[in-house]
């Protein structure tokens, strides 16, 4: 007896299928904006999550400033010694911590890979400042952290920049359900505050 | 005369059960000064075959129809149900269907063909118009029965609330699932009757023998009449309603 | 074999379906509500892109690239989930997908199991057979909660609980631990964190379904909105992914359009709140066991259909469901299967793959073929194309002997002759003696149909062609 696997492709090549043409690629790949933090700023808002702007040189104080009277917050490793401010409970995940400690955090400070500004998403590809893909999932409040460099504005300039290989999180806005009439409800699962510090 | 040279396709439905529409169409582009002829071999497109399941019946049908419209340079339907099978369905069922080319709903040839939108009606009545289907979706005949609505004088136009929406004839849809069909109706009616019109217009006279059924059986106070009778209607020689 | 789950065993055919919930005046109610909303929605989002059309096109022609070419992309899929240290299965049907899965929850020591939303899984009713195979298996999607708690059937691809409303919800939740204390979307949203909160942290196996797999680099994609996907795609040591053989796109690239089509047509949203995508197994990161379950489940038999295989380009978005004038108005349950709405009509009983069952065979002529579903499909499924296709088969499938295809025999026999069809016509005339008060309001069978809640046209005495041809002739 042929195996599930042979006889699928059999079936699959038992058919008769005609070539087909080239994939017309004519929608528009890259796209332009005056001022894409804006754009980014302006969508990410949209999903009812915070935005916050910064100068460059002010980020620390941001972040102070954000998470004053927040607790304990977890850190991925690789996020630069200025981000980690006096005065916070710092939760470092290095060695990783366990379920239950990133249960009893009360946020998660992060990086990210990339964001796009059309669609207010911010992607986090477990690189650099994002850490396991649970930190960011676990506490309720997650403070992400964006340079301008990282905004691009259309979908495909994203897909081109990403790495396939590592896991990949797009984040638009905090957890929300639909569910209910249709109706759009913030705050299922995942973090139900997501606020972005715009860096330049 | 020397106009363009028109068939006249009037359909099936309308040529039996309502032929005070292809009577207007007659006045109607006979007035835009086109050369009118009546196939007399025309009988029916196969749409009502071929929706159902019964494409080897369409089939003859289709061929039938390419013989009977060869020859003429624009074939005319008071349809874009029927001109919407003839064009989109027809080249698929037989070869030679350059006919299929050439069919167009009546407000497409109007506006696209013959290039006017002021035909010169005059219809003093509130009308509301209900943009078919396959009109819409399948011919894309876009806002062109409303700008020629726009242009006849007297006529006080009131848009449709959820116009897009089907009116739930569907042909046998309406027998196979009557209860369904029933349902969309009744949406429909309710709209209708919301805009306060008199008349409830539309390029299908198989949609308006939908709508306008239960309206009659609402006895709701409002008459379907076919855009091709409000177009015909002038001045002098306005629409009188049939009993 | 056993019977395709696709259909639900029992479910009686469209029409008298339909007419049971035409009835159900809350349903009606919810349906007109949130169908409205999301159109709305949709169409904004939408027109925001301007080369949606251009998108449209483009995830057409990847998906029929993937057909013709599937047996190749799934090959360098199967190679790529593998390299990265993914543990692939092929299943010819349902049954051997439950089996498969059930044989890896059973090795894995787990008598429960967590679930991401998934057509795939429903489709073959994975959940029944987990059950009967002493698996536990709890759904985490918000709407799958209300549908699993309240014994209930789905009645939409997206939001399979569509058919109630929140005060319906409340009472289904008051059988939780910590039952919600309003209606208010946000406490019953509250509700359900904190009834699946244990049970995320507590499962070792999390299933999941795929929106794409891709073969070039071996990446599966989950799109969500709740983050209970997330909570699956990462909590548990082990991971098992069900995927139609259609799901696969051929590379990366291909994700630029399709995550643009999928979102602004399912929840009419630039974009879902999380995607998540991830390839084999990554040391140290989620799971550490990752198994793959491509699905056949008829669907090669509808690869072998040239006109029906475009209902395979499907991603369930329900975008046809939103629009479609017969769905709002009967709801998903009518359909009989957890692919309702237009797409359903075409790929339900293709799918299953016998016309002569009745109840799928009637599915093909739940529509009167209005064409918003193609007008709004992203990847451009001509869906009223499928529909006639469809009906031809079924037509086909009952043979020459019923009433319906006698008399369609009859009347094209009267439209292959234009003397037959005059002839026709005068006695079609006659009716308007059934006419009183120019009103025709009661037909014989199979007219009363029509007249039931409808009057008829009166045929008039003459004829357009008899005036021509007296006047013009």
């Amino acid at each position: 007896m042929a195996s599930a696997r042979e006889e699928i492709l059999g079936r699959i090549r038992a058919v008769d299928r005609q070539a087909t043409p080239a994939v017309p690629r004519e929608y528009e790949r890259v796209r332009r904006a005056d001022d894409p933090v804006g754009l980014l700023a302006e969508r990410v808002a949209d999903y009812r999550a915070t935005v916050h702007r910064a100068a460059a040189r002010e980020l620390p104080y941001r972040i102070a400033e954000r998470l004053d009277g927040r607790g304990r917050i977890a850190v991925p490793p690789g996020v630069p010694w200025e981000w980690r401010v006096p005065g916070v409970s710092w939760l470092p995940d290095d060695p990783p911590l366990g379920v239950s400690d990133l249960e009893a955090a009360d946020g998660v400070l992060s990086g990210c890979a990339l964001a796009i500004a059309e669609t207010g998403t911010i992607v986090l590809d477990a690189g650099h400042a994002q850490g396991r893909r649970v930190l960011t999932l676990l506490p309720d409040y997650h403070l992400c952290v964006v340079h301008a460099d990282q905004v691009v504005v259309s979908v495909p300039e994203a897909v081109e920049r990403l790495d396939p290989k590592g896991p990949l999180t797009f984040i638009s806005g905090p957890s929300a359900t639909s569910d209910i009439e249709l109706d759009r409800v913030e705050g299922v699962h995942g973090p139900r505050t997501l606020e972005v510090l715009l860096v330049g | 005369m020397n106009g363009p040279r028109v068939a006249l396709f009037p359909t099936c439905l309308t040529d039996t059960a309502f032929p005070e529409t292809a009577k207007a169409m007659v006045r109607l582009l006979e007035r835009l000064g086109c050369d009118v002829e009546f196939p007399l071999d025309q009988t029916c497109c196969g749409q009502m075959h071929f929706n159902t399941g019964y494409a080897d019946h369409a089939r003859p049908m289709a061929r039938a129809f390419a013989d009977v419209f060869d020859g003429y340079d624009h074939i005319v339907a008071p349809s874009g149900s029927c001109a919407g099978m003839v064009r989109e369905i027809h080249p698929n069922l037989c070869d030679s269907s350059s006919a299929a080319l050439r069919t167009y709903e009546l407000s497409e040839f109007l506006v696209d063909v013959l290039g006017v939108v002021d035909v010169g009606a005059h219809f003093p009545h509130r009308v509301t118009y209900h943009p078919t289907c396959h009109s819409l979706r399948m011919l894309g005949v876009g806002d062109k029965p409303l700008r020629l609505l726009r242009a006849v004088s007297g006529l006080e136009l009131i848009p449709l609330p959820q116009a897009e929406q089907c009116c739930g004839f569907g042909g046998t849809f309406a027998l196979k699932n009557a209860e369904t069909s029933t349902a969309m109706l009744a949406d429909k009616m309710r709209c209708v009757q919301d805009t306060g019109a008199q008349v409830v217009t539309a390029g299908d006279n198989s949609c308006l023998m939908q709508i306008g059924g239960g309206l009659s059986r609402l006895r709701a106070g409002v008459r379907p009449v076919h855009l091709a009778e409000i177009l015909a209607s002038t001045q002098e020689e306005p629409w009188v309603a049939t009993p | 074999m056993g019977r395709n789950p696709v259909t639900w065993l029992g479910s009686p055919a469209f029409p008298d379906a339909a007419r049971r919930a035409l009835d159900d005046t809350q349903l009606r109610g919810n349906l007109r509500k949130a169908t409205t909303t999301i159109r709305g929605k949709r169409e904004s989002v939408v027109s925001e892109l301007d080369d949606w059309e251009e998108l449209r096109r483009a995830g057409e022609s990847i998906k029929d690239d993937v057909l013709t070419n599937l047996d190749t992309y799934l090959e360098r899929l199967e190679a790529a989930v593998t390299e990265r240290g993914g543990v692939v299965h092929w299943a010819r049907d349902a049954d051997e997908a439950n089996r498969i899965v059930l044989d890896l929850a059973r090795q894995e020591g787990a008598d429960g199991v967590v679930k991401v939303k998934s057509m795939a899984t429903a489709e073959i009713g994975l959940n029944e057979a987990l059950a009967d195979g002493g698996v536990d298996a709890i759904e985490t999607d918000l709407a799958e909660v209300i549908v699993q708690l309240g014994n209930d059937r789905p009645s939409h691809i997206l939001v399979p609980a569509i058919h109630r409303n929140r005060a319906e919800i409340k009472e289904i939740f008051a059988q939780m631990p910590e039952p919600p204390d309003s209606d208010d979307p946000r406490a019953l949203a509250e509700a359900a964190r904190k009834y699946l909160r244990r049970k995320f942290l507590s499962s070792k196996v999390a299933i999941s379904g795929a929106n794409f797999g891709v073969a070039e680099t071996g990446s599966i994609v989950v799109v969500e909105s709740e983050g209970n996907g997330r909570m699956c795609l990462t909590l548990p040591e082990t991971l098992i992914t069900v995927m139609g053989i259609e799901k696969v796109l051929p590379r990366w690239q291909d994700l630029e359009v399709f995550l643009q089509l999928l979102p602004r047509s399912s929840t009419a949203e630039r974009m879902n709140p999380y995607t998540s995508i991830w390839s084999g197994v990554t040391p140290g990161d989620g799971p550490q066991k990752f198994h793959l379950v491509l699905l056949d489940n008829g669907r090669t038999s509808t690869l072998a259909d040239e006109v029906g295989r475009q209902a395979l380009r499907c991603i369930r978005c329900s975008a046809c469901l939103n629009v479609c004038p017969v769905y709002e108005r009967t709801g998903g349950q009518a359909y009989g299967s957890v692919y309702p709405g237009p797409i359903g009509a075409i790929l339900a009983p293709q799918l299953a793959g016998d016309l002569h069952d009745e109840q799928a065979a009637s599915l093909p002529y739940a529509s009167s073929l209005c064409g918003a579903c193609y007008e709004v499909c992203p990847v451009r499924i001509n869906i009223p194309e499928v529909l006639t296709h469809l009906r031809a088969e079924v037509v086909e499938a009952k043979g020459k002997r019923t009433p319906e295809a006698m008399a369609m025999s009859a009347a094209a026999w009267v439209f292959g002759d234009r003397r037959r069809y005059e002839a026709a016509q005068r006695a079609g005339s006659l009716t308007r003696f059934l006419a009183r008060d120019g009103t025709l309001s009661s037909l014989p069978w199979p007219g009363s149909k029509w007249t039931d809640t409808r009057d008829a046209p009166v045929v008039p005495k003459e004829s357009f062609r008899s005036w021509w041809r007296r006047n013009r002739g």
